[in-house]
Protein backbone atom coordinates (compact mmCIF):
# COMPACT_ATOMS: atom_id res chain seq x y z
CA UNK A 1 0.00 0.00 0.00
CA UNK A 2 1.36 3.41 -0.86
CA UNK A 3 2.22 5.84 1.91
CA UNK A 4 -0.63 8.15 1.00
CA UNK A 5 -3.34 5.53 0.91
CA UNK A 6 -1.96 4.07 4.15
CA UNK A 7 -2.15 7.54 5.71
CA UNK A 8 -5.71 8.07 4.50
CA UNK A 9 -6.89 4.65 5.59
CA UNK A 10 -5.33 4.77 9.06
CA UNK A 11 -6.35 8.38 9.65
CA UNK A 12 -9.89 7.44 8.70
CA UNK A 13 -9.81 4.56 11.21
CA UNK A 14 -8.57 6.92 13.91
CA UNK A 15 -11.22 9.48 12.96
CA UNK A 16 -13.94 6.89 13.34
CA UNK A 17 -12.53 6.00 16.76
CA UNK A 18 -12.64 9.64 17.87
CA UNK A 19 -16.14 10.18 16.54
CA UNK A 20 -17.22 7.03 18.36
CA UNK A 21 -15.84 8.52 21.58
CA UNK A 22 -17.65 11.79 20.92
CA UNK A 23 -20.89 10.02 20.12
CA UNK A 24 -20.72 7.74 23.13
CA UNK A 25 -19.69 10.47 25.56
CA UNK A 26 -21.32 13.65 24.22
CA UNK A 27 -21.32 15.38 27.62
CA UNK A 28 -17.87 16.93 27.16
CA UNK A 29 -18.78 18.47 23.80
CA UNK A 30 -22.17 19.64 25.03
CA UNK A 31 -20.72 21.15 28.22
CA UNK A 32 -18.29 23.14 26.15
CA UNK A 33 -21.18 24.44 24.04
CA UNK A 34 -22.86 25.84 27.14
CA UNK A 35 -20.30 28.63 27.56
CA UNK A 36 -20.91 30.38 24.23
CA UNK A 37 -24.67 29.84 24.41
CA UNK A 38 -24.86 31.23 27.97
CA UNK A 39 -22.72 34.21 27.01
CA UNK A 40 -24.92 34.86 23.99
CA UNK A 41 -28.07 34.87 26.08
CA UNK A 42 -26.42 36.82 28.91
CA UNK A 43 -25.12 39.57 26.69
CA UNK A 44 -28.28 39.88 24.62
CA UNK A 45 -30.97 39.62 27.29
CA UNK A 46 -29.24 40.87 30.47
CA UNK A 47 -26.65 43.37 29.25
CA UNK A 48 -28.27 43.89 25.85
CA UNK A 49 -29.72 47.37 26.41
CA UNK A 50 -26.45 48.87 27.63
CA UNK A 51 -24.37 47.00 25.05
CA UNK A 52 -26.53 48.01 22.10
CA UNK A 53 -26.43 51.63 23.26
CA UNK A 54 -22.65 51.47 22.99
CA UNK A 55 -22.36 50.34 19.37
CA UNK A 56 -23.08 52.06 16.13
CA UNK A 57 -22.80 55.51 17.71
CA UNK A 58 -25.64 54.78 20.14
CA UNK A 59 -29.32 54.40 19.51
CA UNK A 60 -28.99 50.85 18.09
CA UNK A 61 -31.60 48.37 19.25
CA UNK A 62 -31.27 44.88 20.56
CA UNK A 63 -31.49 43.21 17.15
CA UNK A 64 -28.49 45.25 16.00
CA UNK A 65 -26.54 43.97 18.97
CA UNK A 66 -27.54 40.38 18.22
CA UNK A 67 -26.18 40.87 14.73
CA UNK A 68 -23.00 42.33 16.20
CA UNK A 69 -22.37 39.59 18.75
CA UNK A 70 -23.25 36.35 16.86
CA UNK A 71 -20.17 36.20 14.55
CA UNK A 72 -17.84 36.54 17.57
CA UNK A 73 -19.70 33.87 19.46
CA UNK A 74 -19.48 31.48 16.51
CA UNK A 75 -15.69 31.81 16.63
CA UNK A 76 -15.72 31.56 20.41
CA UNK A 77 -17.63 28.29 19.99
CA UNK A 78 -14.71 26.98 17.97
CA UNK A 79 -12.28 28.06 20.71
CA UNK A 80 -14.44 26.38 23.31
CA UNK A 81 -14.74 23.15 21.34
CA UNK A 82 -10.98 22.89 20.92
CA UNK A 83 -10.58 22.87 24.71
CA UNK A 84 -12.33 19.53 24.47
CA UNK A 85 -9.78 18.49 21.86
CA UNK A 86 -6.88 19.32 24.18
CA UNK A 87 -8.56 17.33 26.95
CA UNK A 88 -9.26 14.30 24.79
CA UNK A 89 -5.75 14.28 23.30
CA UNK A 90 -4.27 14.47 26.78
CA UNK A 91 -6.57 11.68 27.99
CA UNK A 92 -5.58 9.59 25.00
CA UNK A 93 -1.86 10.01 25.66
CA UNK A 94 -2.20 8.78 29.24
CA UNK A 95 -3.93 5.62 28.01
CA UNK A 96 -1.98 2.53 27.09
CA UNK A 97 -3.71 2.34 23.73
CA UNK A 98 -1.44 5.03 22.27
CA UNK A 99 1.60 2.96 23.22
CA UNK A 100 0.01 0.13 21.28
CA UNK A 101 -0.55 2.35 18.23
CA UNK A 102 3.09 3.41 18.35
CA UNK A 103 4.26 -0.19 18.12
CA UNK A 104 2.01 -1.00 15.15
CA UNK A 105 2.89 -0.65 11.48
CA UNK A 106 0.41 2.15 10.92
CA UNK A 107 0.83 5.64 9.54
CA UNK A 108 2.59 7.53 12.30
CA UNK A 109 0.59 10.72 12.00
CA UNK A 110 -2.81 9.05 11.78
CA UNK A 111 -3.45 9.34 15.53
CA UNK A 112 -3.13 13.12 15.43
CA UNK A 113 -4.82 13.55 12.05
CA UNK A 114 -7.76 11.54 13.39
CA UNK A 115 -8.02 13.94 16.32
CA UNK A 116 -7.74 17.03 14.14
CA UNK A 117 -10.32 15.99 11.56
CA UNK A 118 -12.65 14.80 14.32
CA UNK A 119 -12.26 18.06 16.16
CA UNK A 120 -12.90 20.18 13.05
CA UNK A 121 -16.08 18.19 12.39
CA UNK A 122 -17.17 18.74 15.98
CA UNK A 123 -16.44 22.45 15.63
CA UNK A 124 -18.62 22.65 12.54
CA UNK A 125 -21.41 20.85 14.37
CA UNK A 126 -21.09 23.12 17.38
CA UNK A 127 -21.06 26.23 15.21
CA UNK A 128 -24.25 25.04 13.53
CA UNK A 129 -25.90 24.49 16.94
CA UNK A 130 -24.86 27.87 18.36
CA UNK A 131 -25.73 29.50 15.03
CA UNK A 132 -29.20 27.96 15.31
CA UNK A 133 -29.61 29.52 18.77
CA UNK A 134 -28.51 32.82 17.26
CA UNK A 135 -31.10 32.54 14.48
CA UNK A 136 -33.75 31.56 17.03
CA UNK A 137 -33.21 34.77 19.00
CA UNK A 138 -33.27 36.91 15.89
CA UNK A 139 -29.94 36.81 14.05
CA UNK A 140 -30.41 37.33 10.32
CA UNK A 141 -27.92 37.54 7.51
CA UNK A 142 -30.05 38.99 4.75
CA UNK A 143 -27.70 40.43 2.17
CA UNK A 144 -24.95 37.75 2.12
CA UNK A 145 -24.47 36.10 -1.28
CA UNK A 146 -23.92 32.37 -1.72
CA UNK A 147 -20.26 33.07 -2.34
CA UNK A 148 -20.02 35.01 0.90
CA UNK A 149 -21.69 32.17 2.78
CA UNK A 150 -19.19 29.77 1.28
CA UNK A 151 -16.30 32.05 2.23
CA UNK A 152 -17.70 32.35 5.77
CA UNK A 153 -17.89 28.58 6.04
CA UNK A 154 -14.35 28.25 4.70
CA UNK A 155 -13.10 30.77 7.25
CA UNK A 156 -14.79 28.89 10.10
CA UNK A 157 -13.26 25.57 9.00
CA UNK A 158 -9.81 27.11 8.54
CA UNK A 159 -10.03 28.79 11.94
CA UNK A 160 -11.17 25.53 13.53
CA UNK A 161 -8.26 23.67 11.97
CA UNK A 162 -5.75 26.26 13.16
CA UNK A 163 -6.99 26.27 16.75
CA UNK A 164 -7.28 22.48 16.73
CA UNK A 165 -3.62 21.94 15.83
CA UNK A 166 -2.62 24.30 18.63
CA UNK A 167 -5.01 22.51 21.01
CA UNK A 168 -3.52 19.14 20.04
CA UNK A 169 -0.08 20.46 21.00
CA UNK A 170 -1.50 21.73 24.29
CA UNK A 171 -3.01 18.32 24.92
CA UNK A 172 0.28 16.60 24.17
CA UNK A 173 2.26 18.66 26.69
CA UNK A 174 -0.37 18.24 29.42
CA UNK A 175 0.19 15.38 31.86
CA UNK A 176 -3.55 14.99 32.55
CA UNK A 177 -7.01 16.24 31.59
CA UNK A 178 -7.10 19.03 34.22
CA UNK A 179 -3.79 20.44 33.03
CA UNK A 180 -4.98 20.21 29.43
CA UNK A 181 -8.13 22.16 30.17
CA UNK A 182 -6.08 24.81 32.00
CA UNK A 183 -3.49 25.04 29.25
CA UNK A 184 -6.22 25.48 26.67
CA UNK A 185 -7.94 28.32 28.56
CA UNK A 186 -6.63 31.01 26.14
CA UNK A 187 -8.94 29.47 23.54
CA UNK A 188 -11.93 30.83 25.43
CA UNK A 189 -10.27 33.85 27.11
CA UNK A 190 -8.95 35.41 23.91
CA UNK A 191 -12.43 35.98 22.44
CA UNK A 192 -13.36 37.93 25.60
CA UNK A 193 -10.47 40.29 24.80
CA UNK A 194 -11.49 40.68 21.16
CA UNK A 195 -14.10 42.61 19.25
CA UNK A 196 -16.60 39.81 19.92
CA UNK A 197 -18.69 41.74 22.47
CA UNK A 198 -17.66 45.38 22.04
CA UNK A 199 -15.90 47.26 19.24
CA UNK A 200 -12.16 47.61 19.68
CA UNK A 201 -12.32 51.42 19.45
CA UNK A 202 -14.39 51.56 22.65
CA UNK A 203 -11.52 49.91 24.58
CA UNK A 204 -8.73 51.82 26.40
CA UNK A 205 -6.14 53.13 23.95
CA UNK A 206 -3.21 51.09 25.28
CA UNK A 207 -5.23 47.89 24.93
CA UNK A 208 -6.54 48.47 21.43
CA UNK A 209 -3.50 47.08 19.54
CA UNK A 210 -3.64 43.85 21.59
CA UNK A 211 -7.33 43.40 20.92
CA UNK A 212 -7.04 44.37 17.30
CA UNK A 213 -4.20 42.08 16.26
CA UNK A 214 -4.84 38.93 18.29
CA UNK A 215 -6.15 36.01 16.17
CA UNK A 216 -9.82 36.30 17.11
CA UNK A 217 -10.51 39.93 16.16
CA UNK A 218 -9.50 39.75 12.46
CA UNK A 219 -11.44 36.49 12.10
CA UNK A 220 -14.49 38.01 13.80
CA UNK A 221 -14.35 41.16 11.67
CA UNK A 222 -13.98 39.11 8.51
CA UNK A 223 -16.94 36.91 9.43
CA UNK A 224 -19.01 40.05 10.21
CA UNK A 225 -18.09 41.47 6.86
CA UNK A 226 -19.06 38.29 5.03
CA UNK A 227 -22.36 37.76 6.84
CA UNK A 228 -23.45 41.33 7.49
CA UNK A 229 -21.68 43.38 4.84
CA UNK A 230 -19.55 45.48 7.17
CA UNK A 231 -16.08 46.69 6.17
CA UNK A 232 -13.50 43.83 6.10
CA UNK A 233 -10.43 45.80 5.03
CA UNK A 234 -7.09 44.35 6.06
CA UNK A 235 -8.81 41.92 8.45
CA UNK A 236 -9.33 39.38 5.67
CA UNK A 237 -5.72 38.63 4.98
CA UNK A 238 -4.83 39.10 8.67
CA UNK A 239 -7.34 36.39 9.59
CA UNK A 240 -6.12 34.00 6.91
CA UNK A 241 -2.46 34.60 7.89
CA UNK A 242 -3.23 33.97 11.54
CA UNK A 243 -5.03 30.72 10.64
CA UNK A 244 -2.27 29.43 8.38
CA UNK A 245 0.45 30.51 10.83
CA UNK A 246 -1.22 28.89 13.82
CA UNK A 247 -2.01 25.73 11.87
CA UNK A 248 1.57 25.30 10.67
CA UNK A 249 3.02 26.16 14.09
CA UNK A 250 0.58 23.86 15.87
CA UNK A 251 1.26 21.08 13.39
CA UNK A 252 5.05 21.13 13.80
CA UNK A 253 4.78 21.56 17.57
CA UNK A 254 2.37 18.62 17.87
CA UNK A 255 4.34 16.42 15.49
CA UNK A 256 7.60 16.97 17.35
CA UNK A 257 5.93 16.31 20.73
CA UNK A 258 4.23 13.19 19.42
CA UNK A 259 7.36 11.83 17.77
CA UNK A 260 9.62 12.29 20.77
CA UNK A 261 10.02 9.26 23.06
CA UNK A 262 7.12 8.90 25.48
CA UNK A 263 8.01 9.01 29.16
CA UNK B 1 22.65 -21.08 12.68
CA UNK B 2 19.48 -19.23 11.66
CA UNK B 3 18.96 -15.57 12.47
CA UNK B 4 17.54 -15.14 15.94
CA UNK B 5 14.05 -13.60 16.18
CA UNK B 6 15.35 -11.02 18.61
CA UNK B 7 18.99 -10.01 18.90
CA UNK B 8 20.56 -7.24 20.94
CA UNK B 9 24.21 -6.36 21.25
CA UNK B 10 25.41 -3.72 23.64
CA UNK B 11 21.96 -2.26 24.29
CA UNK B 12 22.26 0.93 26.33
CA UNK B 13 19.74 3.43 27.60
CA UNK B 14 19.92 6.12 30.22
CA UNK B 15 17.57 8.84 31.39
CA UNK B 16 19.74 11.78 32.34
CA UNK B 17 22.29 10.51 34.83
CA UNK B 18 20.42 7.32 35.52
CA UNK B 19 21.70 4.38 33.53
CA UNK B 20 18.80 1.99 32.99
CA UNK B 21 20.34 -0.51 30.57
CA UNK B 22 24.09 -0.81 30.66
CA UNK B 23 25.19 -2.97 27.75
CA UNK B 24 22.66 -5.76 27.44
CA UNK B 25 23.26 -8.67 25.03
CA UNK B 26 20.40 -10.97 24.11
CA UNK B 27 19.61 -13.56 21.47
CA UNK B 28 16.22 -15.24 21.24
CA UNK B 29 15.90 -18.09 18.72
CA UNK B 30 12.71 -18.25 16.68
CA UNK B 31 9.82 -20.17 18.17
CA UNK B 32 11.09 -20.10 21.74
CA UNK B 33 10.03 -18.36 24.93
CA UNK B 34 12.60 -16.05 26.41
CA UNK B 35 12.03 -14.63 29.85
CA UNK B 36 13.63 -11.53 31.24
CA UNK B 37 13.50 -11.86 34.99
CA UNK B 38 14.16 -9.05 37.40
CA UNK B 39 12.96 -6.95 40.31
CA UNK B 40 11.10 -3.65 39.93
CA UNK B 41 13.31 -1.03 38.38
CA UNK B 42 15.76 -3.51 36.89
CA UNK B 43 15.10 -2.18 33.39
CA UNK B 44 12.81 -4.95 32.09
CA UNK B 45 10.13 -2.61 30.84
CA UNK B 46 12.69 -0.29 29.27
CA UNK B 47 14.15 -3.25 27.38
CA UNK B 48 10.71 -4.21 26.09
CA UNK B 49 9.88 -0.63 25.13
CA UNK B 50 13.10 -0.36 23.13
CA UNK B 51 12.82 -3.74 21.41
CA UNK B 52 9.18 -3.03 20.52
CA UNK B 53 10.13 0.36 18.92
CA UNK B 54 8.26 2.42 21.50
CA UNK B 55 11.37 4.31 22.57
CA UNK B 56 14.82 4.56 21.03
CA UNK B 57 18.02 3.12 22.47
CA UNK B 58 21.09 5.25 23.15
CA UNK B 59 23.38 2.59 21.69
CA UNK B 60 23.35 -1.01 20.57
CA UNK B 61 23.00 -3.19 17.52
CA UNK B 62 19.38 -4.31 17.67
CA UNK B 63 17.50 -6.63 15.34
CA UNK B 64 13.95 -7.92 15.64
CA UNK B 65 12.52 -10.30 13.08
CA UNK B 66 15.69 -9.77 11.06
CA UNK B 67 15.08 -6.01 10.75
CA UNK B 68 17.33 -3.32 12.14
CA UNK B 69 15.42 -1.39 14.81
CA UNK B 70 17.13 1.90 14.07
CA UNK B 71 16.99 1.69 10.27
CA UNK B 72 13.59 0.14 9.69
CA UNK B 73 11.33 0.36 12.75
CA UNK B 74 8.23 0.10 10.58
CA UNK B 75 9.27 -3.38 9.34
CA UNK B 76 9.87 -4.42 12.94
CA UNK B 77 6.40 -3.15 13.88
CA UNK B 78 4.85 -5.25 11.13
CA UNK B 79 6.43 -8.37 12.63
CA UNK B 80 5.65 -7.89 16.31
CA UNK B 81 2.77 -7.73 18.75
CA UNK B 82 3.10 -6.00 22.09
CA UNK B 83 1.17 -6.30 25.32
CA UNK B 84 2.54 -3.74 27.71
CA UNK B 85 2.47 -3.73 31.46
CA UNK B 86 -0.44 -1.33 31.61
CA UNK B 87 -3.49 -2.31 29.68
CA UNK B 88 -3.34 -1.00 26.14
CA UNK B 89 -7.07 -1.09 25.52
CA UNK B 90 -9.37 1.81 24.69
CA UNK B 91 -11.56 1.95 27.78
CA UNK B 92 -14.17 4.21 26.20
CA UNK B 93 -15.28 1.71 23.58
CA UNK B 94 -16.43 -1.89 23.88
CA UNK B 95 -14.23 -4.96 23.75
CA UNK B 96 -15.57 -5.83 20.33
CA UNK B 97 -14.95 -2.31 19.03
CA UNK B 98 -11.39 -2.53 20.34
CA UNK B 99 -10.90 -5.73 18.35
CA UNK B 100 -12.43 -4.26 15.18
CA UNK B 101 -10.20 -1.20 15.58
CA UNK B 102 -7.17 -3.50 15.55
CA UNK B 103 -8.52 -5.33 12.50
CA UNK B 104 -8.90 -2.00 10.67
CA UNK B 105 -5.39 -0.92 11.62
CA UNK B 106 -4.05 -4.23 10.30
CA UNK B 107 -5.95 -3.48 7.09
CA UNK B 108 -8.04 -6.62 7.20
CA UNK B 109 -11.13 -6.64 5.04
CA UNK B 110 -14.45 -6.10 6.79
CA UNK B 111 -15.41 -9.77 6.73
CA UNK B 112 -11.98 -10.93 7.74
CA UNK B 113 -11.95 -8.42 10.60
CA UNK B 114 -15.32 -9.60 11.89
CA UNK B 115 -14.25 -13.24 11.65
CA UNK B 116 -10.95 -12.68 13.45
CA UNK B 117 -12.69 -10.63 16.13
CA UNK B 118 -15.33 -13.28 16.73
CA UNK B 119 -12.70 -16.03 16.88
CA UNK B 120 -10.45 -14.25 19.32
CA UNK B 121 -13.28 -13.07 21.58
CA UNK B 122 -14.42 -16.68 21.74
CA UNK B 123 -10.92 -18.00 22.38
CA UNK B 124 -10.31 -15.54 25.20
CA UNK B 125 -13.70 -16.05 26.78
CA UNK B 126 -14.86 -12.50 26.17
CA UNK B 127 -18.00 -13.14 24.13
CA UNK B 128 -20.38 -12.15 26.92
CA UNK B 129 -18.45 -9.00 27.72
CA UNK B 130 -17.94 -8.03 24.06
CA UNK B 131 -20.63 -5.34 24.01
CA UNK B 132 -19.56 -3.65 27.25
CA UNK B 133 -17.07 -0.75 27.44
CA UNK B 134 -13.60 -2.08 28.18
CA UNK B 135 -13.30 0.27 31.18
CA UNK B 136 -15.83 -1.91 33.01
CA UNK B 137 -13.69 -5.06 32.66
CA UNK B 138 -11.87 -6.71 35.55
CA UNK B 139 -8.07 -6.81 35.57
CA UNK B 140 -7.98 -10.34 34.18
CA UNK B 141 -10.48 -9.56 31.43
CA UNK B 142 -8.59 -6.43 30.40
CA UNK B 143 -5.40 -8.45 30.19
CA UNK B 144 -7.15 -11.08 28.04
CA UNK B 145 -8.59 -8.42 25.76
CA UNK B 146 -5.16 -6.83 25.57
CA UNK B 147 -3.58 -10.08 24.38
CA UNK B 148 -6.45 -10.79 22.02
CA UNK B 149 -5.85 -7.36 20.43
CA UNK B 150 -2.15 -8.14 20.14
CA UNK B 151 -2.98 -11.33 18.22
CA UNK B 152 -5.21 -9.71 15.58
CA UNK B 153 -2.39 -9.26 13.09
CA UNK B 154 -0.97 -12.75 13.63
CA UNK B 155 2.40 -11.44 14.86
CA UNK B 156 5.32 -13.90 14.75
CA UNK B 157 7.09 -12.24 17.66
CA UNK B 158 5.20 -11.23 20.78
CA UNK B 159 6.39 -9.07 23.66
CA UNK B 160 4.59 -9.56 26.94
CA UNK B 161 5.59 -7.18 29.70
CA UNK B 162 4.66 -8.69 33.07
CA UNK B 163 1.50 -10.28 31.69
CA UNK B 164 0.44 -11.74 35.03
CA UNK B 165 1.33 -8.98 37.46
CA UNK B 166 -1.73 -8.15 39.52
CA UNK B 167 -3.71 -11.19 38.39
CA UNK B 168 -5.28 -13.67 40.79
CA UNK B 169 -3.90 -17.25 40.73
CA UNK B 170 -6.63 -18.57 38.46
CA UNK B 171 -6.19 -15.80 35.89
CA UNK B 172 -2.44 -16.30 36.10
CA UNK B 173 -2.77 -19.98 35.24
CA UNK B 174 -5.14 -19.12 32.40
CA UNK B 175 -2.56 -16.68 31.08
CA UNK B 176 0.12 -19.36 31.21
CA UNK B 177 -2.14 -21.62 29.17
CA UNK B 178 -2.60 -18.87 26.59
CA UNK B 179 1.14 -18.29 26.32
CA UNK B 180 1.85 -22.02 25.93
CA UNK B 181 -0.74 -22.17 23.16
CA UNK B 182 0.97 -19.32 21.33
CA UNK B 183 4.30 -21.06 21.41
CA UNK B 184 2.80 -24.25 20.02
CA UNK B 185 1.85 -22.17 17.00
CA UNK B 186 5.53 -21.33 16.43
CA UNK B 187 5.40 -17.81 17.82
CA UNK B 188 8.46 -16.34 19.53
CA UNK B 189 7.61 -14.92 22.94
CA UNK B 190 9.64 -12.36 24.86
CA UNK B 191 8.28 -12.31 28.39
CA UNK B 192 9.22 -10.22 31.38
CA UNK B 193 8.27 -11.26 34.87
CA UNK B 194 9.10 -10.81 38.52
CA UNK B 195 8.23 -14.39 39.29
CA UNK B 196 10.82 -17.14 39.06
CA UNK B 197 8.01 -19.68 39.04
CA UNK B 198 6.52 -18.10 35.94
CA UNK B 199 9.80 -18.06 34.05
CA UNK B 200 10.36 -21.63 35.18
CA UNK B 201 6.94 -22.71 33.87
CA UNK B 202 7.13 -21.04 30.50
CA UNK B 203 10.57 -20.08 29.35
CA UNK B 204 13.10 -21.99 27.30
CA UNK B 205 15.75 -19.55 28.36
CA UNK B 206 15.85 -17.06 31.19
CA UNK B 207 18.00 -13.99 31.62
CA UNK B 208 18.24 -12.28 34.98
CA UNK B 209 18.41 -8.53 34.65
CA UNK B 210 19.81 -6.59 37.55
CA UNK B 211 20.84 -2.97 37.63
CA UNK B 212 20.72 -2.72 33.84
CA UNK B 213 22.99 -5.70 33.25
CA UNK B 214 22.35 -9.36 32.54
CA UNK B 215 23.48 -11.04 35.76
CA UNK B 216 23.01 -14.57 34.39
CA UNK B 217 21.44 -16.33 31.47
CA UNK B 218 20.50 -19.92 30.85
CA UNK B 219 17.75 -22.49 31.16
CA UNK B 220 15.78 -22.66 34.40
CA UNK B 221 17.83 -25.68 35.42
CA UNK B 222 21.11 -23.93 34.74
CA UNK B 223 20.05 -20.93 36.79
CA UNK B 224 18.92 -23.06 39.68
CA UNK B 225 22.31 -24.67 39.82
CA UNK B 226 23.77 -21.21 40.34
CA UNK B 227 21.78 -20.49 43.45
CA UNK B 228 22.65 -21.87 46.87
CA UNK B 229 19.39 -23.76 47.28
CA UNK B 230 16.92 -23.61 50.08
CA UNK B 231 17.36 -23.47 53.77
CA UNK B 232 15.74 -24.38 57.05
CA UNK B 233 15.04 -21.45 59.31
CA UNK B 234 14.97 -21.87 63.06
CA UNK B 235 13.42 -19.11 65.12
CA UNK B 236 13.82 -18.64 68.85
CA UNK B 237 11.92 -16.47 71.30
CA UNK B 238 14.44 -16.74 74.12
CA UNK B 239 17.68 -14.84 73.40
CA UNK B 240 19.79 -17.16 75.56
CA UNK B 241 18.45 -20.25 73.78
CA UNK B 242 19.27 -18.48 70.52
CA UNK B 243 22.82 -17.72 71.68
CA UNK B 244 23.58 -21.27 72.75
CA UNK B 245 22.09 -22.66 69.54
CA UNK B 246 24.16 -20.22 67.51
CA UNK B 247 27.30 -21.44 69.26
CA UNK B 248 26.38 -25.08 68.70
CA UNK B 249 25.45 -24.55 65.04
CA UNK B 250 28.42 -22.59 63.89
CA UNK B 251 27.74 -23.42 60.26
CA UNK B 252 24.33 -21.74 60.34
CA UNK B 253 23.71 -18.21 59.12
CA UNK B 254 22.71 -15.84 61.91
CA UNK B 255 20.03 -13.22 62.03
CA UNK B 256 20.57 -11.73 65.47
CA UNK B 257 17.71 -9.27 65.29
CA UNK B 258 15.10 -11.86 64.47
CA UNK B 259 16.74 -14.48 66.70
CA UNK B 260 16.82 -16.86 63.77
CA UNK B 261 19.34 -19.31 62.35
CA UNK B 262 19.46 -20.55 58.78
CA UNK B 263 20.79 -23.95 57.91
CA UNK B 264 21.30 -24.60 54.20
CA UNK B 265 19.18 -27.49 52.99
CA UNK B 266 17.67 -28.75 49.78
CA UNK B 267 14.43 -29.47 51.60
CA UNK B 268 14.22 -33.22 50.90
CA UNK B 269 12.81 -35.56 53.54
CA UNK B 270 16.23 -37.12 54.09
CA UNK B 271 17.99 -33.82 54.55
CA UNK B 272 15.29 -32.61 56.94
CA UNK B 273 15.56 -35.77 59.03
CA UNK B 274 19.33 -35.31 59.22
CA UNK B 275 18.89 -31.76 60.45
CA UNK B 276 16.30 -32.77 63.03
CA UNK B 277 18.54 -35.58 64.32
CA UNK B 278 21.41 -33.20 64.55
CA UNK B 279 19.33 -30.60 66.43
CA UNK B 280 18.11 -33.30 68.84
CA UNK B 281 21.63 -34.53 69.58
CA UNK B 282 22.80 -30.97 70.16
CA UNK B 283 19.86 -30.42 72.51
CA UNK B 284 18.46 -27.48 70.57
CA UNK B 285 14.76 -26.76 70.56
CA UNK B 286 13.62 -23.96 68.27
CA UNK B 287 10.24 -22.30 68.71
CA UNK B 288 9.54 -22.37 65.02
CA UNK B 289 10.99 -24.31 62.11
CA UNK B 290 10.26 -23.38 58.49
CA UNK B 291 11.58 -24.82 55.24
CA UNK B 292 12.40 -22.33 52.47
CA UNK B 293 12.75 -23.36 48.85
CA UNK B 294 14.77 -21.09 46.53
CA UNK B 295 12.84 -18.09 45.31
CA UNK B 296 13.60 -15.03 43.25
CA UNK B 297 15.28 -13.41 46.26
CA UNK B 298 17.74 -16.28 46.49
CA UNK B 299 18.48 -16.05 42.79
CA UNK B 300 19.20 -12.38 43.10
CA UNK B 301 21.30 -12.51 46.18
CA UNK B 302 23.24 -15.40 44.74
CA UNK B 303 23.71 -13.85 41.31
CA UNK B 304 24.38 -10.30 42.30
CA UNK B 305 25.98 -10.74 45.70
CA UNK B 306 24.12 -7.73 47.01
CA UNK B 307 25.09 -7.27 50.65
CA UNK B 308 21.87 -5.67 51.70
CA UNK B 309 20.38 -8.69 53.42
CA UNK B 310 22.96 -9.83 55.97
CA UNK B 311 21.44 -13.19 56.85
CA UNK B 312 21.67 -14.24 53.21
CA UNK B 313 25.22 -13.23 52.48
CA UNK B 314 26.65 -14.96 55.54
CA UNK B 315 24.92 -18.17 54.59
CA UNK B 316 27.45 -20.96 54.11
CA UNK B 317 27.28 -22.89 50.87
CA UNK B 318 28.02 -26.30 52.36
CA UNK B 319 25.05 -28.57 52.86
CA UNK B 320 24.47 -30.31 56.14
CA UNK B 321 25.47 -33.94 56.45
Amino acid sequence: MSTLSLAVRDSNTMLRRNLLHARRYPSLTLNLLLTPVMLLLLFVYIFGDVMSAGIGGGGADRSAYIAYIVPGLLLMTIGSTTIGTAVSVSNDMTEGIIARFRTMAIHRGSVLIGHVVGSVLQCVMSVVLVGAVGVAIGFRSTDATALEWLAAFGLLVLFAMALTWVAVGMGLISPNAEAASNNALPMILLPLLSSAFIPVDTMPGWFQPIAEYQPFTPAIETLRGLLLGSEIGHNGWLAVSWCLGLAVLGYFWSASKFNSDPK
Amino acid sequence: MTTPAIAANGLRKSYGDKVVLDGVDLAVPEGTVFSLLGPNGAGKTTAVKILSTLITADAGDLHVGGHDLAADPQAVRAAIGVTGQFSAVDGLITGEENMLLMADLHHLSRGEGRRTTAELLERFDLVEAAKRPASTYSGGMKRRLDIAMTLVGNPRIIFLDEPTTGLDPRSRHNMWGIIRELVTGGVTVFLTTQYLEEADELADRIAVLNDGKIAAEGTAEELKRLIPGGHVRLRFTDPSAYQSAAVALREAGRDDEALALQIPSGGSQRELRAILDWLDSAGIEADELTVHTPDLDDVFFALTGTGTVPNQTTQPKETVR
